[in-house]
């Protein structure tokens, strides 16, 4: 039975602690297998040489769920943790991870998870991933995702991962090695406040013929945090790449974005565009003249420019 | 009624403070249809974000419904029914074009409602609604769509700027019949600035602003006359033709 504190933070990164009955679930509370559910096309299987778990989705799953949320709530407490996903050849599968930490000690809690994606030929991957950070003690509330993605001919994942709100400092770390035919998109919002730091570095390496890749990445920095964006893309044949970095600048706080393309074959086409800014005075008197406040409606476009 | 009082505003400009509406006084009726008109830089976009509270006069008053609003903050006068839309209007990423007119309405507005807005500028509303009203819109449909955002606010005063602007001539004969529609059944006083003939003939009234000043105000019928035969005044090479 999962307390209210642990429902909760399910809640914030998983919109729901009921989870739907024909999902394959794993939930982990302050470093323990607090639930787990198998299906028939997908199993979770418990690692024997290091803390984690391995996901296997059978080759031809169609409209595959897999949750797996991590929970800390013991002030303090340290946590890393391997998850290797096998997603078979032509399956489709929606993976939604996330973790949130509540910490109201004085003590930091940080949770790292390591991710490893192998996805098969033509398989089809959303992954969706939500940190989230509470509670009212004074200690950190640290997150680490590294995600390491490898892509086989014509298979595509869709990464939508967001950073909502209360994490102290992150170092996101995402890698990908993308095959003939294959596609990843990833879509990064982080939102950072106080005097929280983000970091988010990635490697995208486009190595097989007709591979793309696309990264768009949203955030806003507000009060006197601070965030450093590192997308690094290579071709190293045809292939197609975007990276695009939107960040919106709030009071004292620091942005970097550099964002870095390198092609290794003629027929290589990659384009990168970075803008920071403030919200437009003019974005906030059209919403006045509409009727909303300034506030109303700052919080309106800040809103939408995560969402 | 829309009355505005001996309204003064300055801006500083390379060559000093310079007068951009001069100590103008003007009524428009509840109901009517006006056009505001003349040359550029004249002061007409200055004078409908004065009434919007865009801009602060240095003096002066504006009065709307027995209400002087001059102190009032933008949304205050929105909420008391004045609405304005804008020459340019800004993009937003990630609100899309439901958002804004939900936002506009000031309520929970269904698809079908939302719809019925974007095909009276002129738009698919399928091909839109869901759109984000950001740089990928041309400058014509973000300009309908701002037009669109007015209209489903139904406020008691719409102010429009130049709302042809960058629309192509099939949408913006909706347009007109649009403003037609609204002045004819007197759902609202429309105060619209324009350059363009079609909409000038439609209107009550006709506010010829030039130098910051009023330098007509009348009838459509007694004013546009003037205007048209006044259009190469001043122009030697188009005088000598």
């Amino acid at each position: 039975m999962l307390d209210k504190t642990v429902t909760g933070v399910l809640d914030q990164i998983s919109d729901t602690h009921e989870f739907p009955e024909t999902a394959a679930l794993n939930i982990r509370v302050d470093g323990q297998k607090a639930e787990r559910r198998n299906t028939k096309d997908i199993e979770i299987v418990t690692k024997t040489d290091k803390d984690g778990i391995d996901i296997h989705i059978a080759p031809g799953t169609k409209h595959g769920s897999v949750h797996i949320p991590v929970v800390l709530t013991k002030s303090g407490f340290k946590d890393k943790v391997y998850n290797d996903f096998y997603i078979g050849e032509d399956a489709e599968v929606e993976i939604v991870a996330g973790c949130g930490i509540h910490n109201c000690g004085c003590d930091t809690s940080q949770h790292d998870g390591i991710h490893t994606f192998h996805v098969g030929k033509n398989a089809r991957v959303h992954y969706i991933e939500k940190h989230y950070g509470e509670g009212t003690g004074t200690g950190k509330r640290i997150l680490n995702p590294q995600t390491v993605v490898y892509l086989e001919e014509g298979a595509s994942i869709t990464m939508d991962t967001s950073q909502i709100r209360g994490v102290d400092d992150t170092k996101r770390y995402t890698s990908a090695d993308v095959g003939p035919g294959a596609e990843i998109i990833i879509q990064e919002k982080i939102l950072t406040h106080g005097e929280q730091n983000a970091v988010s570095e990635m490697d995208i390496s486009l190595n097989g013929v007709g591979s793309k890749a696309r990264v768009i990445s949203r955030s806003v920095a507000k009060d006197g945090s601070s965030q450093t964006f590192y997308p690094r893309m290579k071709g190293n044949c045809e292939c197609f790449g975007h990276v695009s970095c939107d960040a919106i600048i709030m009071g004292n706080a620091h942005v970097r974005s550099i964002p870095e393309i390198a092609c290794y074959d003629v027929n290589a086409s990659l384009i990168h565009e970075a803008a920071i800014g403030r919200i437009a005075g003019v974005q906030i008197l059209k919403l006045m003249t509409l009727g909303l406040t300034a506030e109303e409606a700052e919080e309106k476009i800040l809103e939408g420019f995560l969402r | 009624m829309l009355k505005i009082d001996k309204l003064c505003f300055s801006a500083k400009t390379a060559e000093g403070e310079k007068k951009i509406i001069d100590n103008l006084s003007l009524e428009i009726a509840d109901r009517h249809f006006a056009v505001i008109t003349g040359p550029n830089g004249g002061g007409k976009t200055t004078l409908a974000r004065l009434i919007m509270g865009a801009e602060k006069p240095d003096s002066g008053k504006i009065v709307w419904n027995g209400r002087d609003i001059t102190e009032l903050s933008v949304t205050e006068r929105a909420c008391l029914g004045v609405s304005y839309g804008f020459q340019q209007p800004p993009r937003f990423k990630g609100l899309t074009v439901y958002d804004l007119l939900k936002i506009a309405s000031g309520r929970e507005m269904n698809r079908t409602e939302c719809c019925a807005y974007l095909t009276q500028v002129g738009l698919c509303a399928r091909d839109y609604v869901d759109r984000d009203m950001d740089d990928s819109l041309s400058g014509g449909e973000a300009k309908r769509i701002e037009i669109a955002t007015i209209l489903a606010r139904h406020s008691e005063l719409m102010i429009f700027d130049e709302p042809e602007a960058g629309i192509d001539l099939w949408s913006f004969t909706r347009l007109t019949e649009t403003f037609g529609t609204i002045s004819r059944r007197k759902e609202a006083t429309l105060v619209v600035i324009s350059h363009q003939e079609r909409l000038i003939a439609l209107a009550d009234e006709i506010i010829l602003i030039d130098g910051g000043k009023i330098a007509a105000h009348g009838p459509t019928a007694e004013i546009y006359p003037r205007i048209m035969g006044q259009t190469v005044r001043g122009c030697t090479v188009m005088e000598a033709v």
